[in-house]
């Protein structure tokens, strides 16, 4: 078994190389000292420090609105695209369709942010909206891009989906408003918020599309980080990366509770339902 | 049962009815056209504009003489590009950080992924969860992180010197060295998980019957597992080369004055030098440059999902 353990030891490795940084970070947002090199015990002022800075609050708030609202809305648009990808077969203009959702993903952020900063400079010209840049124009841009990451997340979740459930309504009598209201949003919620979630983390965390589009007076936390980065080692950087962390972590670990929760209790629904039309065949 | 009727049991319901698709095809295809494809043509406009002191910093397109419109098209903006061996040496370095990096992330990503696969049914998915995990945690402060360990008073110099392996400091931090590191840590979420997917679904009675017949593991690990595992091998790499290339926080944070990548000068030409239209000359062809790959990309991701 060389094999085995060879793997075992990458993958271990490989674990290792992924969570090293994050951990000298949270250790170092605990050290008193401002320089790197030293130790200088330990401490928690640089968290007293990131919560007395109003620049940092501002931005913070900032960046939460627009991730909340941007995510929310690229589940709407995300959402339906993946389920259209998953479920309506080949329609027309379905290659160019899903060009338009792969590429988002992998399109350098550079070209993406200039882009549509044209884009805004040329509609405020012709249609006067919207007017200057700033929260607005960065939340369509995280829209776009979160919209399609929740395209991927949803669509492998509607193909994982049994079409009997919905169609079984159907033919009960079910209109189609009602089946989407009752069976497939219900049976799609686990891919919706992990789809949120992740278009959450993407707004909260993007720098470079933000840069371009925004405008005076938004500046959002990953425009700060940056600016204080440059500016040399701080070590309240550090501090701010750990609550981040220690926010998704534990928002990660919280969704994934919910949904196989959710998903336990679906299972033990659909087993009981099946349990009563047993007995209702033995009258 | 009519014709329509049938189409609508056979078809998936609620969201498939026509008004259905109609709303599911047309609000993203229309949300998509207008922030995501058409701003191309504007930024390929503004390429071929001139620069001009004024607010928004481009003179016009079109201009109006005797009443009649004008065309004020310039390719000054390409020639400079192609003229200058600077924008040359940062095009041609970002393809090859991106393509050295994308060959070391494979490197590291394919015995990761193949070890996930290859694990009990029940701890792959708490194993493929720690490759993700980090993913979700800001990129921007993991590359960061990154710049305190590699400096010269960090944690790695310091773990060295205090091993004995070297006595003074290694340059590590604004090198092509760190640039690559950086790459490869910020991308092997998105190489490990599409070599998993296919890597898992590849059918164990193959690598049975290879064994049956007498090949050693090492035989069918190539002559096997390797080519069916290819589509993964080809879908990750794009996805970690594409963005690589033209990735800007990592070079402008790890990397130093001599690591030429485009996106840096890109947005230098954008925010410090405010010239409009090299910059948007210099997104035109990193965009022509990664249109193959894309499509690539697109064309491997609809196979799998027929496969």
């Amino acid at each position: 078994m060389r094999r085995g353990s060879f793997l075992t030891l990458c993958l271990w490795a490989g674990f290792a190389f992924l969570y090293l940084p994050i951990l000298v970070l949270i250790v170092y947002s605990f050290n008193a000292s401002r320089l790197v090199a030293v130790w200088g015990g330990w401490s928690v002022k640089w968290y007293g420090e990131l919560f007395r800075d109003p620049q940092v609050l501002g931005a913070a708030s900032m960046s939460l609105q627009i991730a909340a609202i941007s995510a929310t809305v690229a589940v709407v648009i995300g959402g339906l695209a993946g389920y259209a990808l998953s479920r309506f077969g080949r329609f027309r203009g379905r290659t160019g369709f899903s060009t338009m959702l792969t590429a988002p993903l992998v399109m350098p952020e550079v070209i993406t942010g200039l882009s549509l900063l044209m884009l805004f400079i040329a509609m405020e010209q012709i249609v006067g909206w919207p007017a200057g840049r700033g929260m607005t124009t960065v939340i369509i841009a995280h829209i776009t891009f979160a919209a399609a990451y929740v395209a991927v997340v949803v669509r492998s979740r509607v193909a994982g989906l049994d079409r009997a459930l919905e169609e079984a309504a159907m033919d009960l009598g079910a209109r189609p408003f009602t089946v989407l209201r009752r069976i497939t949003l219900p049976m799609l919620m686990p891919g919706l918020l992990s789809g949120w979630l992740l278009a959450f983390t993407l707004s909260l965390d993007d720098l470079v599309i933000a840069s371009f589009v925004t405008g005076p007076g938004a500046t959002t936390l990953p425009m700060l980080i940056f600016s204080k980065v440059r500016l040399g080692v701080s070590p309240d950087i550090n501090a701010l990366a750990t609550l981040i962390v220690a926010v998704v972590a534990s928002g990660v670990l919280l969704s994934g509770w919910i949904m196989l929760r959710t998903e336990r209790r679906h299972a033990r629904q659909v087993r009981a339902a099946f349990r009563r039309e047993g007995a209702m065949d033995g009258n | 049962m009519t014709d329509a009727a049938a189409d609508r049991v056979a078809d998936s319901p609620a969201l498939s009815t026509s008004r259905g698709r109609l709303i599911g095809i047309l609000i993203p295809t229309a949300w998509l056209l207008l922030f995501f494809a058409i701003p191309f043509l504007f930024v390929i406009k503004i390429s071929l504009s001139e620069a001009a002191y004024s607010v928004p910093p481009v003179s016009d397109f079109l201009i109006w003489q005797d009443g009649w419109p004008v065309l004020q098209a310039t390719w000054a903006n390409f020639a400079l590009i192609l003229d200058d061996p600077l924008y040359l040496q940062a095009l041609l370095g970002s393809l090859r950080i991106a393509a050295i990096s994308t060959l070391l992330t494979l490197l590291i990503g394919y015995p990761m992924a193949y070890a996930i696969a290859r694990a009990e049914p029940g701890m792959r998915t708490p194993l493929l969860l720690l490759v993700i995990l980090p993913f979700w945690t800001s990129f921007l402060i993991r590359v960061y992180a990154w710049s305190t360990l590699l400096q010269d008073q960090g944690m790695i110099n310091s773990a060295l010197m205090w091993l004995g392996v070297i006595d003074d400091p290694m340059r590590m931090l604004n090198t092509e060295f760190a640039v690559q590191l950086g790459i490869v840590y910020s991308y092997l979420p998105f190489m490990i998980l599409p070599l998993y997917a296919t890597l898992e679904r590849l059918d164990g009675s193959l690598l049975e019957a290879a064994a049956d017949l007498g090949a050693r593991p090492a035989t069918t690990f190539w002559r096997v597992t390797l080519p069916l595992s290819l589509p993964g091998m080809a879908a990750g790499c794009l996805l970690v080369f594409i963005p690589a290339a033209g990735e800007f926080v990592i070079p402008e944070l790890l990397g130093g004055p001599d690591t030429l990548m485009i996106g840096k000068i890109m947005w230098q030409e954008f925010f410090n030098n405010r010239d409009w239209p090299v910059a948007s000359a210099l997104a035109t062809i990193l965009l022509l440059l990664l249109i193959v790959p894309i499509l690539l990309l697109d064309r491997t991701q609809s196979r799998a999902e027929q496969g």
